[in-house]
């Protein structure tokens, strides 16, 4: 209730919840993503080993865009115990709105040289539908991708929180609704181009979107924001919130007990998780060049939950990797061999949840810990207690961040 | 009294509504005047028809310290949903101190009114420290914008390190709570309740599990709460009750079969008959 008149400042708190290890890896990854591939991408000529092809680019960003997805799942999912098997829709709701703004960058550019985008033209409207004013100003798509998919988002999720829906119920639910949500987009009169969606785009910001320049930012871009994504995660877990979060999650009726209401809790971070996805499809959708229906597919929304579940979840940097792995070894099969690629997901599934009940991260923390048990003796041995050294010195040893959740502790490896 | 045209803004005293009353009354505070802390009246409650609670009447003073026993299925659990907004009653009023409707909260609410509540099985936050779990129950504003900014300062610090003393578990207290003793975990929710200061404490079986000594030391904690706090236990432990001393309730099938000293009641041949007697 009362404040400490010297309150410690934002970024500060920010700074300590990674370890100097973890600052230093988001500083390598930022170097890499935004001076060492432009660099190889643009000014190597392409005869050279370490030019990046636009292969490279493309693949990569895309990967970038659903690292961050699987992030936001982590986040509700891995410390939230909400499993949603709906968040493609809002992944898809971010690509839909942002692909508004670029179906209007096309101008008089596409089939019929209209200014209404080829579908209407097609469909013999005369003008533009009302959600779509103001379409052609992209901070105002901006500010959409931001508030339509969150409020949607915070609708669903009041009524279904308050009715206390857990577990596999509210899952099935979500499923529910992002079918229902394909449904509609799949209809021609819903004003989002039915089963083709959106394509073709030529520009953004008057750019093309093709140029290597172009796309090269829109990597960076990708990259920033899972940056920022995973500041933003890793600060909500290591606070106070987090570890209410992790108590709703492990013992909700204790947590209302002791006086918290879960319902806004749970609500704050399902809602921050679908504007993480938002903004995710809304990077997607330039990348790829496509938005359609099939992105509200169910399968889709369930394969985030898989790239969270082989990486290890409630670790974070776990939904990365795991997005990474999957997403690779998709588009390798795809490719050699695409008759098996479902095959393969299955198995890996079963796989890391028989046997790799953390992921690939819980892998990694056993084998180490495995070794630092053979080198090195236990140097614990203090009488005093962690937490309460920090308090007796008057500095929040809690805030430092690392020593609080054990599921977060692999985030800094 | 002013008894000729009454004007309401000539009279601050009625305006505040204190003329009669004699206190203030302030909305969503506990309001002891009446000395009288938990009221229950006639509340029933069925589960398909089973009455888990029967017109059960029940008042609880200000700073007593209550014993409920009874046998299995007497609705002991059945009473502390009803107090605690898990459980809505079907007919009958409850009311925490003498103005909040206990039936009209959510449990969020009625925590935050000041009822803290010990579960029958241990119930604390595992992957959680013993340090982290007393900080998250510590009274405090828990909405969700504080919560993301909250820092402990060292008065909260000094608090969590008393209550760890008192509990016996400060040289735990970066542990998992998960791996504690089944005495210990007791305790840990015990204290997470003192965290919470509230004015009523419901303690559901606070001492099974804990060894001869341990029980004894619980209940040194809770004479030494009384007075401060009341306090209402759920007891199958009769030398635990003889302990804290204090009235003593049976129930019977959902309610209140006879109240008076252990000895008393131990001498009611009723209660013989239902309960000790088996």
């Amino acid at each position: 209730m009362s404040s400490s008149p010297a309150r410690t400042p934002f970024i500060v708190r920010l700074g300590r919840s990674f370890d100097a290890r973890s600052w230093l890896l988001v500083g390598l990854f930022a170097a890499f993503a935004l001076i060492a591939v432009p660099v190889m991408h643009l000014l190597l000529p392409p005869e050279n080993p370490l030019h990046l092809s636009t292969y490279f680019i493309t693949l990569t960003g895309k990967i970038l865009c659903y690292a961050i997805v699987a992030v936001a799942m982590d986040l509700i999912w891995g410390y939230g115990g909400i499993l949603s098997l709906g968040h493609g829709l809002f992944f898809a709701l971010g690509g839909y709105t942002f692909g508004m703004y670029l179906m209007r960058q096309i101008g008089r550019d596409g089939s019929y040289q209209s200014d209404l985008p080829d579908f209407m033209v097609f469909l013999d409207w005369q003008q533009l539908p009302w959600f779509w004013a103001g379409s052609e100003h992209f901070l105002w798509v901006v500010l959409l991708v931001l508030v339509v998919p969150a409020l949607i988002a915070f609708i669903f999720g009041y009524f279904a929180f308050r009715s206390r829906i857990k577990g596999v119920y509210f899952s099935i639910i979500t499923q529910a609704l992002t079918y229902a949500a394909m449904l509609l987009f799949f209809r021609n009169e819903t004003g989002f181009g039915g089963n083709n969606g959106f394509t073709d785009f030529k520009r953004i910001l008057g750019y093309s979107i093709t140029a290597p320049e172009t796309r090269v930012v829109l990597f960076a871009l990708s990259a920033l924001a899972l940056i920022g994504t995973l500041l933003l995660a890793r600060f909500l877990v290591t606070s106070k919130f987090g570890r209410i979060l992790t108590a709703i999650r492990d013992a909700e009726s204790r947590v209302m007990f002791i006086g918290y209401n879960p319902l806004w809790y749970k609500l704050f971070v399902w809602t921050l998780s679908a504007m993480l996805c938002a903004i995710a499809g809304a990077l997607y959708v330039p990348q790829v060049g496509i938005i359609n229906p099939s992105e509200m597919a169910v399968a889709n929304s369930i394969e985030i939950a898989i790239w969270v579940a082989v990486g290890g979840r409630g670790t974070l940097i776990g939904a990365v990797i795991g997005a990474f792995i999957v997403n690779l070894a998709k588009s390798w099969f795809t490719v050699s061999f695409p008759e098996y690629w479902l095959f393969f997901l299955g198995t890996l599934f079963i796989v890391s949840t028989l046997w790799l009940p953390q992921g690939v991260v819980g892998l990694y923390r056993r084998l180490r810990a495995g070794v630092g048990r053979e080198t090195a003796g236990d140097a614990s041995a203090a009488d005093v207690p962690r937490s309460l050294r920090g308090v007796t010195d008057g500095v929040d040893a809690r805030a430092v961040g690392g020593e609080s959740l054990p599921a977060a502790k692999g985030a800094r490896a | 009294m002013n008894t000729g045209d009454l004007q309401v803004s000539d009279n601050p005293d009625w305006d505040s509504g204190t003329a009669e009353l004699g206190h203030l009354l302030k909305p969503g505070e506990l309001d002891l005047s009446h000395k009288v802390v938990l009221y229950l009246e006639d509340i029933t409650v069925s589960f398909d028809g089973f009455r888990a609670l029967n017109s059960l009447s029940l008042a609880i003073d200000s700073g007593e310290l209550r014993c409920i026993i009874g046998p299995n299925g007497a609705g002991k659990t059945t009473m502390m949903d009803v107090i605690t907004g898990k459980t809505r009653p079907d007919e009958g009023r409850a009311f925490f101190g003498q103005t909040l409707d206990l039936t009209r909260l959510s449990e969020p609410e009625i925590a935050h009114a000041g009822i803290g509540r010990k579960f029958q099985k241990p119930t604390i936050f595992e992957n959680h420290t013993v340090f982290e779990n007393l900080e998250l129950a510590m009274k405090t504003d828990k909405r969700v914008w504080r919560s993301l900014r909250a820092m402990l300062d060292s008065a909260a610090g000094d608090r969590i390190a008393a209550t760890l003393q008192t509990i016996r578990l400060t040289a735990h207290a970066d542990r998992l709570a998960g791996l504690l003793s089944h005495g210990q975990k007791q305790w840990l929710e015990i204290g997470m309740l003192l965290m919470q200061e509230p004015k009523l404490l419901l303690l559901d079986e606070p001492v099974a599990g804990m060894t001869d000594e341990e029980t004894e030391r619980t209940g040194e904690l809770f004479l030494s709460l009384a007075g401060q706090h009341s306090l209402v236990v759920v007891e199958h432990d009769m030398a635990f009750v003889k302990q804290l001393g204090g009235t003593v309730t049976v129930l019977h099938e959902g309610s209140v079969l006879a109240e008076g000293s252990l000895e008393e009641v131990q001498a009611d041949a009723r209660v013989i008959e239902v309960y000790l007697g088996r």
